[in-house]
């Protein structure tokens, strides 16, 4: 059962939100995708009856939706897929889950992600890994990969996912959705529990540019308890446009580097084409700084994760072992709390900062940083948007890269100089190599969803990739 | 010229808390938590939840300006904040919020008096930071099964004040420490009775020896004692052929000794790198409107009160040593003798207020004006007025209820003299005693004299009324000379005494 936002409220107008909640809740129930942690049935079920009995209004009013497990939610269990979390329920709701309640929404679940966000398979979970709807044998990407694999599933109609490196483009186009990282700062980060907090948004999935660009338009907007919330609220849906005359496409031939599959390349440059038939110009463009992303970006994510994850003690809430004095305690309970990606990167983390390193890894990274910035500063000079693949190739197989880090690390290239740079970049789904879903990332400047939203709005619109489902389902 | 024979160089980091501020630093949660619950000023910012986020307060940003310019340093442009990393269960992130590069103001100094006249101390750096929460035990620290975590602190604002190694003695940096308590008090942002509004970390080194910061120091007496202690403590190392390391030590208050916590080697290392929740912040353009509100500082006041009511600079200097004080005396010197009332703001009612450690709060403008006034009048006498004082202090009311009360009304020159005169008729025995050469004949009479007036002579005038009467028998004392003396018959006594004396017990028809 996919059913588009529109479709819901149809179905909701016609009969009502309980039976569709139910019906969602009934599906997650049966699914052996394992893309919830936990579900909210009855607060669900209650609000959807209190919304049915009330009429009450809202662009979600009665739609479910799937929120990543690393998302605070007042009264519902929020682990970030960690043993250290196990039982954490936050007392309060994060900005994003304010604005979806105000529009209507119902929870209906916490999704399955990679722990702390570490990871692009969802396949560092606590709670064990996610499958990708079109293979049950391969990973859905990640890390927010239960949002994804939700959404692709039928599971959920919308999700909301975060995106640090490439979290919410890789499970999107591993699992082919619609997936889209907004501009640093246009979704408060209150009340996501950071890995990252210089890297990572808050974004939308959806099976379509125009429902993640409904439920972008719900999340997004200032919020004055993030310092880095810019005072902006956007209104895309009404604008949303099958039409990108004119619009300059730069392709930066770095991101077809070594390593990319050839069907993943193929499918990209046609889909470049098709842009280009549709009145599109096209231009390569130079972004040489690319090769330095990848280690730039895990010394600045894994050192402000040292820090963030500093503050799980098994102290206040969360897992605690049995009571030792203070050294013992908080040891034991990291010890068997954090898995060993979450290990590895606080170790590798607290290392890139430490007395005697810092210069050499931290601050260099910052300067790399500022240069991957310039790129696209220099870039967007000449182009509108940026199209490369998502991902380097599809979904790969469970386990087959889990114990090789540095090859699962590789797999980001492609998204994360756009986390460096802060830029907003959508994936949507663009052919297929052996069944599975490629994505084609489309990357735009600083604030300018509009143009991306568009480019990928006209891509769906003469296209029909995103109209495919994993069958089984 | 003070010579520091060992080489004595102190350094302190003063921590002041801005407990005046509405809110904490980073979160909306309301400072006042100080007679409520534990944990009962908190929110997920505050406990350092996940997924919160820190927001600056903009009034603690003003504080901290007001600070650096009253500490005479040089406010930033940009100013930024760091995360110090660290494991300790009263910071519930993991790590506290400070600053490291780029703080809010840096390079000033303070004037204080030093072992050999006016010393400037240098301000090195006054930077924002949160303070942690508290932790609380069962009876002592060795003794206590269990810690209780108090996060009410928790996020409060800080300043922390680095002064350069420039004091030479423990008794320098008392002095450092009063006049920073000064300073800031003047800036209300901080009220300094609050528990724990003023903490301190010093760091002291002698010639040949590495520094130790000692920790721990909960006032500034301690401080003062933990100073002198490692002074003894190194120059005995130095003694032994020992070598002074660096390292942390820890302030043992009850026993007034220093105990090493860790040494170089096992320093933290606090990874210190920038928050990213928090964007620099760009405050070049805020500090000259902040300027124009810095209020006269207590060096400028105090050479303002010299000049302006010629009193003496030790008194301006104790009174403008607390700003409500100062204000005190202002208000009270505009409206009576401004050098009458230094003497008595001064010497008497501050005395009297520390005896009960008081502040001035406790004690009205109206009711020392008053004093001053009935003083200014002679209706009361010096003692009266001290009476008053303390009386006040101690029971309330208004000076003039408690005259009343205790008959503290000056009793005019006539009545004294009516009162002496009775007496020597009543009791001619000792007034020919006294003229006779016993001297302590006359005591006797002072106490009839002062029964008379219940206590509301002044016993020296008394005295002198009585022997003006009868050792010379001249009474009114002027022109002497031109007085003829008579010996009158008081019963059976013969005294001699002036005649117009002689006269006025006739009329009163004593003899």
């Amino acid at each position: 059962m996919w059913a588009s936002i529109n479709e819901l409220k149809e179905k909701i107008h016609a009969g009502s939100s309980e039976e569709v909640v139910a019906e969602y809740l009934e599906r997650i129930g049966r699914s052996k995708l394992n893309a919830f942690i936990s579900t909210s049935g009855e607060s669900a079920i209650s609000r959807a009856k209190e919304i049915d009995a009330n009429d009450i209004e809202g662009p979600l009013a009665g739609i479910p939706v799937a929120i990543k497990d690393n998302i605070s939610t007042r009264g519902i269990q929020t682990t970030c897929a960690s043993n250290i979390l196990k039982g954490y329920v936050p007392p309060y709701d994060a900005h994003v889950i304010e604005r979806l309640k105000d529009a209507g929404a119902i929870i209906i679940g916490k999704t399955n992600m990679d722990e702390f966000a570490m990871g692009t398979s969802t396949e560092t979970s606590f709670y064990g890994a996610t499958k990708n709807p079109w293979d049950m044998e391969r990973v859905p990407g990640g890390s927010s990969g239960g949002s994804a694999a939700a959404v692709a599933g039928g599971e959920a109609p919308i999700a909301l996912g975060s995106d640090t490196g490439g979290s919410v483009r890789c499970p999107a186009s591993f699992c082919g959705v619609v997936g889209l990282k907004p501009t640093y700062g246009v979704i408060s980060r209150y009340g996501l529990i950071a890995y990252a907090n210089s890297l990572e948004q808050i974004g939308p999935f959806a099976t379509s540019v125009r429902d993640v660009t409904t439920l972008f338009d719900v999340v997004a907007g200032y919020d004055p308890r993030d310092s880095t919330s810019v005072d902006k609220e956007v209104n895309y849906s009404s604008s949303l446009e099958n039409n990108v005359k004119g619009l300059r496409i730069g392709v930066p031939e770095e991101y077809f580097g070594e390593g990319t599959d050839e069907k993943v390349e193929k499918a990209v440059r046609d889909s470049i084409n098709t842009l280009e038939e549709l009145g599109a110009k096209t231009t390569t463009v130079k972004m040489p700084h690319t090769k330095y992303a990848l280690a730039a970006y895990y010394i600045i994510a894994m050192s402000e994760a040292s820090s963030n994850l500093a503050r799980f003690d098994g102290m206040r809430y969360g897992l605690r072992t049995e009571d030792s004095d203070w050294h013992t305690t908080f040891s034991q309970v990291r010890a068997s709390g954090f898995g060993d990606e979450v290990k590895r990167r606080i170790l590798l983390g607290t290392y890139a900062l430490s007395a005697g390193y810092h210069d050499k890894y931290y601050l260099k990274a910052l300067k790399v940083r500022t240069l991957i910035k310039q790129d696209f500063e220099r870039a967007f000079k000449d182009v509108d948007v940026l199209i490369t693949p998502t991902m380097p190739y599809p979904a790969f197989k469970l386990g087959e890269k889990i114990d090789d880090p540095i090859s699962l690390y590789l797999a980001d290239v492609d998204t994360v100089p756009i986390n460096l740079a802060g830029v907003p970049s959508i994936s949507v789904p663009c052919g297929f190599s052996g069944g599975l879903p490629i994505g084609l990332q489309i990357i735009g400047k600083h604030f300018d969803e509009a143009t991306i939203l568009r480019a990928a709005y006209t891509f769906e619109e003469n296209t029909d990739f995103h109209t495919k489902r994993p069958e089984g389902m | 010229m003070y010579d520091n024979p060992d080489g004595v160089m102190i350094g302190l980091e003063v921590h002041v808390q801005l407990n005046k501020l509405k809110t904490k630093v980073f979160c909306g949660c309301v400072t006042d938590y100080h007679n409520d619950p534990p944990n009962s000023h908190v929110c997920p910012v505050c406990l350092g939840l996940p997924g919160s986020m820190p927001v600056i307060n903009k009034k603690a940003v003003e504080a901290a300006i007001k600070i650096g310019l009253a500490l005479n340093c040089k406010v930033e442009e940009h100013t930024q904040f760091y995360r110090k990393n660290y494991y300790y269960p009263d910071l519930p992130k993991g790590f506290q919020i400070t600053q490291y590069d780029f703080p809010i103001s840096s390079g000033g100094y303070v004037m204080i008096e030093g072992e050999d006249g006016e010393l400037r101390v240098g301000i090195t750096r006054a930077h924002m930071e949160e303070d942690p929460g508290r932790l609380v035990h069962e009876g002592t620290i060795d003794k206590s099964k269990y810690t209780l975590i108090d996060y009410n602190r928790s996020g409060m604002a800080l300043i922390e004040i680095v002064s350069d190694p420039d004091m030479r003695s423990p008794k320098e940096a008392r002095r450092y420490l009063d006049k920073l308590r000064n300073i800031v008090g003047y800036l209300d942002v901080f009220d300094g009775n609050l528990e724990g509004a003023m903490r301190v970390d010093a760091n002291i080194s002698i010639m040949g020896g590495q520094r130790a910061e000692i920790k721990n120091i909960s006032s500034f007496k301690g401080a003062e004692r933990a100073l002198l202690f490692e002074i003894v403590r190194q120059k005995n190392v130095l003694r032994r052929g020992g070598v002074v390391v660096q390292e942390t030590r820890h302030f043992d208050e009850a026993r007034e000794i220093t105990l090493s916590m860790r040494t170089k080697e096992e320093a933290h290392d606090y990874r210190y790198f920038p928050e990213p929740d928090l964007v620099p912040l760009k405050i070049s353009g805020w500090a000259p409107a902040i300027k124009e509100t810095l209020p006269e500082l207590p060096d400028a006041r105090r050479m303002r009160f010299v000049e302006q009511y010629g009193i003496k600079d030790d008194h301006a200097k104790a009174l403008t040593s607390e700003l409500k004080l100062a204000i005190f005396y202002e208000d009270v010197a505009k409206k009576a003798d401004p050098k009458t009332a230094a003497v008595w703001v001064c010497d008497v009612l501050k005395g009297e207020l520390n005896y009960r450690d008081l502040t001035v709060e406790a004690f009205k403008k109206e009711h020392m004006l008053s004093v001053l006034e009935l003083l200014a009048g002679r209706k009361i006498t010096e003692d009266g007025a001290v009476d008053i004082i303390r009386t006040l202090l101690d029971k309330g009311g208004s000076p003039e209820e408690i005259i009343k009360e205790k008959g503290l009304v000056i009793v005019a020159g006539d009545i004294v003299e009516t009162a002496a005169l009775e007496a020597i008729v009543e009791n001619p025995q000792a007034a020919a005693d006294y003229q006779a050469g016993k001297v302590k004949a006359l005591n006797s009479l002072v106490g009839v004299v002062m029964k008379k007036t219940k206590g509301g002579a002044d016993a020296r005038k008394v005295r002198e009324v009585l022997i003006a009467i009868l050792s010379d028998g001249f009474y009114p004392p002027i022109e002497r000379e031109k007085i003829e003396k008579t010996i009158i018959k008081i019963g059976d006594v013969m005294v001699e005494v002036s005649k117009p004396i002689a006269n006025l017990l006739k009329k009163m028809g004593y003899v």
